[in-house]
């Protein structure tokens, strides 16, 4: 096992490597020039060349590259562009609320999706699972930022129950974190619930037959005890890729969720910096996110001995 | 105890704890402004950028020797007293008693001498003033005087002027810095006290009132006047989504909007508790801009035949839509500012098809295609690149026209390639209307060739005006020069006017006292309730 974690750790490092190279060069190839941004409208040539000049953006792409993979290797992730602070600083400032939407959303799709896909497998056929596919349709099929408005209209404008925008950090209060939680969470869950809930659906129908589940009915044991014990186990291991697999699909919401609520987390860190050119965040976010990644896979990876005893690493 | 009851137990206690331990809302006792501006603050050197956010920035933390008020006219800020000498060669200028900086220190002299300095290696008018200047003389902590080699009437319009760059009085060692290089202290002698540790780029910038910040006597007016700060505290929101911002504003969440979107106009004025109100009387200018060094627009007669093709109404209606946010304006200076004038514009402007496709002919163009750059994602500047193709081709031009996003045109109309190797022939913006007031001012207006802004116009007659202008102390006769100036334009167009348009600001109704400005800022702002 440890050997096994060893083996991939290692298998990360070239991953992050080509990571690495394509994000620095996909910057360097897209149209748009920090120096001009930063040097503002009113700007003349001049300005802008010592601006460049300045950044070290004068300096052939590869010498840019070596320096920059240089300062990786020793932990420094540089200074913004544009702000008067280091990238490790700026996105250490942004983790706290990312973090929290991630866990309030997986929470709550995780603790919604599996017991609809459950029941809607149980109830095979009947309104009920045809309600919940229904509703999962739905949630594929509506981009998140009209689910954030819509909520937002309700919930903030009509009935003034919860705050439009904002983030409050946990240590300032849990109440208001929680307030301003509650609506960003639902609109990211959405999709999530979505996806889990047919693939824990179709999961558990495929389990549902299974010789040891009519033994277990069969002994006379109550349908909850069957469904918990015998059907979930056996059909998490899909669950449970599908949930890992979906962090690619939460980093992408977290962009647009944290733009419509105006979360100041890391997704709207990378939005800002991709529109301003800012090399050295947009490089140091997207290799953290390839990071974690690549960690929740293992994380997911590993899950599967836990669950079904018969897999070995 | 059932498992249920265990669960509700243990909700309820930890629910409780969650109240005593969490730390009780900070005291309300402060009036706090909650802003959204038009953009993120993400620099903090008003002269090492010239982007309008840290110019508004600017002028919550430093102060500045003249300003302009309401009428255009350019008064005493810092400066209590001035004098010039008889051969118009020497200014002297006494500061304000009283002034300090926010580590309370006091102001002196050499403070407004080398922030002058910074100012003037990097701004344009800054540079002009600079060349006739021949000495800044520190005579006493609270006297300067500037000698000049020659007369100019550029001295209190440059020290006055309203918009990027502005000189911003710095401490010295901090004006010492190296004008390419951003700053890191951020001590001013403005009326608001910059909180660099609440500083969080993405999310707010905060500013506190200076208790010891000592406002000139008279009334506001314009950015002259005394800066007397009612409101304890501002926060600038960085919500860069106009419908959240929006939203947050009708939810009281936020106190006031900078710069909302023409089109959600009428969400605003239908809440009871909002209003649109207009601070800035001079408005904004929408251009076109040629680059010159390349086919077509190389030759003088084919922008020429641009002007004629097109008119302003339709930019106007395009964009903005609504006839009370903007005018039509045939001058290259803002209708309403002292030097508007329509000398020279008969005719132009008016989409004369047929005058237009005379010129070309005329010109002999051959067809060339003008590759038109459009910015796509900024609401105030989508729709005018499709308008200018449509009346461009009208008249017979072959318009290319590149979408792209703002940035990215930013970034490309600085390259002097050729049209078709990533370079350009034209494209469309807009300028506050503080930038533009006189020939010399106007950044498209300097036709120095490879010296000049993008687009690179090189007119020795234009140039030979500008500096007319500036030598001139004369305001009658600088008006003469800077119709003069517009003529000439009207033969060796380096820019076209498009028209006058005006943003609101919204705020909820609680909110009163703002003041009519180029430049939004927050003294003299009341908010009544928290």
């Amino acid at each position: 096992m440890f050997g096994y974690i060893a083996r991939r750790l290692l298998a990360t490092i070239p991953v992050m490597a080509v990571v690495a190279v394509l994000v620095f060069m996909l910057l360097r190839l897209t149209a748009g020039d920090p120096a001009a941004i930063i040097a503002g409208d009113n700007a003349t040539s001049q300005d802008v060349a010592a601006i460049r000049e300045k950044l070290g953006l004068d300096r052939p792409i590869v010498e840019q590259f070596v320096i920059w993979l240089g300062r990786i290797l020793q932990g420094d992730f540089g200074e913004s562009f544009f702000f008067k602070k280091t990238v490790a600083e700026l996105i250490v400032g942004r983790v706290e609320p990312t973090l929290a939407l991630a866990v309030c959303t997986l929470f709550l799709a995780v603790a919604t999706a599996v017991p609809l896909g459950v029941i809607a497998a149980w109830k095979r056929g009947t309104w009920i699972d045809r309600g919940v596919m229904g509703l999962s349709v739905f949630g594929f099929s509506v981009p998140v930022f009209v689910i954030g408005y819509a909520l937002i209209y309700l919930f903030a404008i009509e009935l003034a129950w919860l705050p439009v925008q904002g983030y409050q950090p946990l240590a300032e209060g849990f109440g208001g974190f929680l307030e301003r939680m509650v609506l960003p969470s639902i609109t990211l869950a959405v999709i999530y619930v979505a996806l889990i809930a047919r693939i824990t659906r179709a999961s558990v129908l495929e389990v549902m037959n299974a010789d040891y589940v009519r033994t277990a009915r069969a002994k006379g044991l109550g349908e909850l005890p069957v469904l918990v014990r015998h059907v979930l186990r056996n059909a998490a291991v899909p669950i449970v890729t599908v949930i890992g697999l979906g962090v690619a699909l939460l980093i992408g919401g977290v962009v647009v969720t944290e733009s419509v609520f105006s979360i100041p987390g890391l997704g709207r860190l990378t939005v800002d910096a991709v529109l301003a050119r800012d090399y050295p965040t947009v490089q140091a976010v997207v290799l953290l996110f390839s990071a974690v990644y690549v960690v929740i896979n293992l994380l997911v990876d590993l899950t599967y001995t836990f669950l079904d005893p018969r897999i070995r690493y | 105890m059932s498992p249920a009851r265990r669960l509700a137990t243990a909700l309820a206690l930890s629910t409780a704890l969650w109240a005593v331990a969490a730390p009780a809302p900070p005291a309300l006792a402060q009036t706090t402004l909650r802003v959204v501006m038009h953009s993120d603050l993400k620099i903090v050197d008003p002269i090492w950028t010239t982007a309008y956010i840290v110019r508004n920035h600017g002028y919550m933390v430093y102060d500045t020797l003249f300003a302009m008020d309401a009428k255009g006219e350019i008064r005493p800020q810092m400066v209590d007293k001035y004098d010039v000498s008889a051969d118009k060669l020497t200014y002297t200028m006494t500061l304000r008693d009283g002034l300090l900086w926010h580590d309370g220190k006091p102001v002196t002299a050499e403070d407004a001498v080398a922030s002058i300095k910074r100012w003037g290696a990097k701004d344009s008018m800054g540079q002009k003033l600079m060349s006739f200047v021949r000495e800044l003389q520190v005579v006493n902590p609270k006297t300067f005087r500037i000698v000049l080699k020659q007369p100019t009437g550029l001295v209190l319009g440059a020290l006055g002027k309203p918009s990027s760059n502005v000189p911003f009085i710095m401490p010295k060692r901090v004006a010492e810095t190296d004008p390419n290089k951003q700053i890191s202290d951020f001590v001013g002698s403005g009326p608001f006290v910059f909180k660099k540790e609440e500083w969080k780029p993405g999310d707010k910038a905060v500013y506190v009132k200076f208790d010891k910040y000592k406002p000139r006597s008279e009334p506001p007016s314009g950015l002259a006047g005394g800066k007397v700060v009612k409101i304890d505290r501002v926060e600038w929101k960085a919500i860069p989504d106009h419908q959240t911002a929006i939203n947050a504003l009708l939810a009281a969440e936020i106190d006031y909007i900078e710069s909302p979107p023409h089109d959600l106009y009428p969400v605003l004025k239908q809440d009871a508790n909002v209003r649109l109100v207009t601070l800035n009387p001079l408005g904004n200018q929408y251009t076109f801009r040629f680059n010159t060094l390349y086919k077509p627009f190389d030759n003088a007669k084919v922008r020429q035949a641009v002007f004629y093709a097109f008119n302003q109404e339709d930019f106007l209606k395009a964009v903005i839509g609504d006839p009370n946010y903007y005018k039509t304006c045939k001058s290259f200076f803002p209708c309403g500012s002292p030097l508007a004038t329509t000398r020279g514009m008969d005719g132009l402007l008016e989409s004369n098809v047929e005058k237009a496709r005379a010129l070309l002919k005329e010109a002999g163009y051959d067809g060339t295609p003008v590759i038109l750059m459009h910015s796509t994602d900024l609401a105030v500047l989508a729709n005018l690149a499709p308008v200018a193709k449509a009346l461009m081709e009208r008249a017979g031009f072959k318009v290319d026209m590149h979408s792209m996003d703002w940035q990215t045109l930013v970034a490309r109309r600085a390259k002097k390639d050729p049209p078709d190797k990533g370079g350009w022939n034209a494209f469309l913006t807009s300028w506050v209307s503080g930038d533009i007031l006189n020939p010399v001012m106007m950044g498209f207006m300097n036709a120095s060739c490879d010296k000049a802004m993008f687009g690179w116009p090189c007119d020795k007659e234009i140039e030979s005006l500008r500096d007319q202008f500036a030598r001139e102390t004369d305001p009658a006769r600088q008006k003469a020069i800077a119709e003069a100036v517009q003529v000439r334009e009207t033969l060796y167009p380096t820019h076209l006017p498009l028209g006058q348009w005006y943003g609101a600001v919204a705020v909820r109704k609680n909110v009163s006292g703002m003041i009519e400005a180029p430049v939004t800022v927050f003294w003299n702002v009341e908010k009544k309730g928290r």
